[in-house]
């Protein structure tokens, strides 16, 4: 298996570079992924991260992309919740990459 | 037959549950399936028979059996636009089971400023018969 360090910790990763342990997560470890892609998280990403961390602890899945933009507008404003201003922010689609910085596993039925 | 819509004809999918929760691997993979599923945006329902009504019940802990409780993914169905969850009467009678035992699954009605719905209808056997007479297509698990 593949793994990250992050301040001198080693983080299991499987090889599409999701976090194995999820309960293993630390903001660390969304900010050296993040630095991987040649992205630097703002403010505006750890909205996204964060939601989807209490969107996983609640119900116990990462959501649709679709899911997401509409709980993402509700929660954070209309200007949000749209694919434009999500994949904005992660380029490599928004559900994916989100939810790889967010230590939880693929979004359920992502291919 | 479904009424035509953009980009395909859509059809009246019932996913029919009758197994409980952890025994097999089932519940779980019906579940997924209805997630996966809810991308193509058809009409779905979910019906619970038998053992499967089980799959809903409030208060689960899988603790005991080193499993993931799945049951809250249920609560999430509603933001997928799955709303027409039909549990049958006689099978929660026959496990002594009242709709007080399940959990208070709901969904949010958009053409009715996001009132809170509830998403479960209890249905006899009968009305199961009929709700699957009614479908274009039946997956059963």
């Amino acid at each position: 298996m593949s793994s990250i360090t992050v301040d001198g910790k080693e983080y299991g990763v499987d090889e599409e570079g999701y976090l194995a342990d999820l309960s293993t997560w630390v903001p660390g470890i969304a900010d050296v992924m993040a630095a991987q892609d040649d992205l630097t998280l703002t403010d505006e990403h750890w909205d996204i991260i964060n939601f989807l961390r209490e969107y996983y602890e609640e119900y116990q899945i990462a959501p649709a992309i679709r899911v997401l933009t509409k709980a993402i507008g509700k929660k954070l404003g209309k200007e949000k919740g749209n694919s434009k201003y999500l994949y904005e922010l992660f380029p490599y689609g928004p559900a994916k990459q989100a939810c790889r910085y967010a230590g939880l596993p693929k979004p359920t039925g992502c291919v | 037959m479904g009424d035509m819509s953009e980009g395909g004809t859509t059809k009246k999918f019932l996913y029919l549950n009758r197994k409980a929760s952890y025994g097999t691997v089932y519940a779980l993979e019906s579940l997924e399936v209805v997630l996966i599923a809810a991308a193509f945006e058809q009409d779905v329902s979910l019906a619970f028979i038998d053992d499967g009504v089980y799959q809903i019940i409030k208060g689960q802990d899988t603790k005991g059996i080193g499993m993931k409780n799945f049951s809250p993914t249920f609560n999430a169905l509603g933001d997928y636009d799955i709303n027409k969850l039909y549990v049958e009467k006689e099978s929660l009678d026959e496990r002594g089971l009242t709709e007080d035992d399940l959990m208070p699954l709901v969904y949010e009605d958009e053409d009715d400023d996001w009132a809170e719905k509830p998403s479960i209808k209890i249905v006899n056997r009968a009305e199961m018969a009929d709700l699957m007479q009614d479908q274009d297509v039946i997956l059963s698990f």
